[in-house]
């Protein structure tokens, strides 16, 4: 079976020796997996806790021994499927029996068809809301983090560990929780009170770091060159390459839940980058499996203007992504050093989409409009990829006429100080009615 | 000067796999090119052929990322710590 990877093996061909932890030692049964891969310079390297080239530092990701033959066959298996991201395991870095073994089971999330918000946006094609927050943990997360745990299984971690805005403690807490590892996940000290909570609840070791999140991501970086971190598995450090591919399977619901057909157009939300990247990257397995027919896409990148480092990128023509610090209320998205960056200026750029961004009032309006149009109460990051939507539509770079799905990642409950001030009861009467009729309201 | 850099563990095959080793130079492009009279090859790891810093390599001076400050040029006064990190990590 042929290996798909983004770009071609290195010259000599062979997986390279890593020096890293844990990389000795028996093969590992992950699945369809069978390599480590550079993006940037095509070395390939045994499958192994690692994240980083060591030729050129360029980020690791998954080639994979993808199934051939029979297109309808594999739908058929698919659709016969657990009702999870587990469906779609012969497209993932796990092994065949992972949705035998605990773990949160995430995915199958609605595909909610949105006639209302359209009107509202003036949108007259198809549009679509994923709506992410209906996984385990409430964030779209639990994709991702229910890969890396396979990782960390097969590579015989005991510890889940994580650098998080928020989201991504909690939906590693549970997991962690479920699968009976212990956790210690690492955040900015200043987070949303809801995040807080939902991290801490799951009884693992939650550390608050004084600095923004590129700090502790930096933090958690030095730490897993540490002995102090040894035996750690870091599900977005150095289980990266594993965690990652878990956004592919937004890719892989979106298609099946449109009958198997790609969308004309994604709007995605920006980080740093990561999820973006696999959406295509995903979309480029569906069409190279014969899932879904092949077709023009294009995939639009959503951030707050408050840390925009890829969309002032993107508009002033520059292929390399500047940091900045972050200032906006969207902290799931407040990731200034975006690692994926370029890649997503690659990717908007090629497919004929776009790099935006909305200010914090903006995405408050965004959040409202959703939860009033289409009874989705979304996080910040719902309320960036709605109102991102809005400003494209506005400006001509999305084509209204189309079939759009737009992205909401997360739960309007963890971020409730973002609305809490803008909205509230719309009046506070007697228990009367009398007081009832002289409040207007009959 | 002297300076600390810390080696993330996929340059450790170039400083015999010492996690922190001292290094001298007024700036960090000093302290890199007197790195790699000592631990040969590991400039080229850091840097690109054109002699910039590769794009998913991050390099903290005192805590600071010096793509805010003056990047190669960024002063590295007697006894900073420097840190070379794979850019690639966190978020998603």
């Amino acid at each position: 079976m042929p290996v798909l990877t983004s770009h071609t093996p290195a010259p000599d061909g062979a997986p390279r020796p890593s020096a890293a932890p844990g990389s000795a030692g028996a093969p590992v049964d992950l699945g369809p997996a069978v390599a480590l891969s550079c993006r940037e310079c095509g070395e390939r390297f045994p499958l192994s806790p690692i994240f980083a080239c060591e030729a050129c530092f360029g980020p690791l990701e998954i080639a994979y021994d993808l199934p051939t033959g029979d297109p309808g066959a594999l739908r058929s298996a698919i659709e016969a499927g657990p009702h999870s991201i587990w469906r779609y395991a012969p497209l993932l870095p796990v092994p065949a029996d992972v949705a035998t073994k605990p773990n949160l089971h995430p995915g199958g999330t609605p595909l909610v068809r949105a006639d209302r918000l359209a009107a509202a946006l003036g949108h007259g094609g198809e549009l679509y809301v994923k709506d992410d927050s209906g996984n385990p943990t409430h964030s779209f997360k639990d994709r991702v983090v229910a890969n890396a745990v396979e990782a960390a299984r097969a590579f015989g971690f005991t510890t889940l560990s994580c650098s998080s805005t928020g989201n991504l403690a909690g939906a590693v807490g549970a997991a962690a929780a479920r699968a009976g590892l212990r956790s210690c996940v690492f955040i900015p000290h200043d987070l949303e009170q809801g995040k807080v909570v939902m991290a801490a609840v799951y009884g693992g070791e939650l550390v608050g770091i004084e600095g923004t999140y590129d700090d502790v991501n930096r933090f958690c970086s030095e730490l897993i060159g540490d002995p102090a971190g040894e035996g750690w598995g870091f599900v977005n450090v150095n289980l990266r390459p594993y965690y990652a591919e878990g956004s592919k399977t937004l890719a892989f619901e979106i298609a099946e839940q449109l009958g198997w057909r790609l969308p004309d157009q994604l709007v995605v939300p920006i980080a740093s980058g990561s999820q973006l990247t696999k959406i295509d990257k995903g979309i480029k397995e569906l069409i190279a499996t014969g899932l879904v027919e092949d077709k023009p896409y294009k995939i639009f990148g959503a951030q707050a203007e408050g840390c925009s480092p890829v969309s002032q990128a993107y508009k002033a023509g520059h292929d390399v992504v500047r940091p900045v610090k972050p200032a906006t209320i969207a902290k799931s998205l407040a990731i200034g050093n975006p690692a994926d960056g370029p890649y997503v200026l690659d990717i908007a750029r090629r497919t004929g989409g776009a790099v935006e961004d909305v200010t914090d009032p903006q995405i408050v309006d965004a959040i409202k409009l959703l939860a009033r149009t289409e009874g989705i109460f979304a996080e910040t990051a719902g309320g960036v990829t709605v109102g991102v939507t809005r400003k494209l539509i506005e400006t001509g770079q999305l084509d209204p006429e189309l079939t759009t799905v737009v992205l909401n990642t997360g739960d309007g409950l963890k971020t409730l100080d973002a609305v809490a001030g803008t909205t509230g009861p719309t009046a506070i009467i007697r228990p009367n009615l009398d007081a009832f009729r002289e409040a207007g309201l009959a | 000067m002297s300076v600390t850099v810390r080696i993330p563990t996929i340059l450790r095959t170039y400083t015999g796999g010492q996690a922190e080793v001292s290094a001298d130079g007024g700036t960090l492009r000093d302290v890199l090119a007197d790195l790699e009279r000592n631990h040969q090859g590991i400039s080229a790891r850091v840097l690109d052929d054109a002699g910039k810093l590769r794009r998913f390599v991050n390099v903290y001076v005192n805590d600071d990322d010096v793509r805010f400050a003056e990047g190669l040029d960024t002063p590295t006064p007697d006894g900073a710590g420097i840190s070379i990190i794979p850019a690639v990590a966190g978020g998603c």
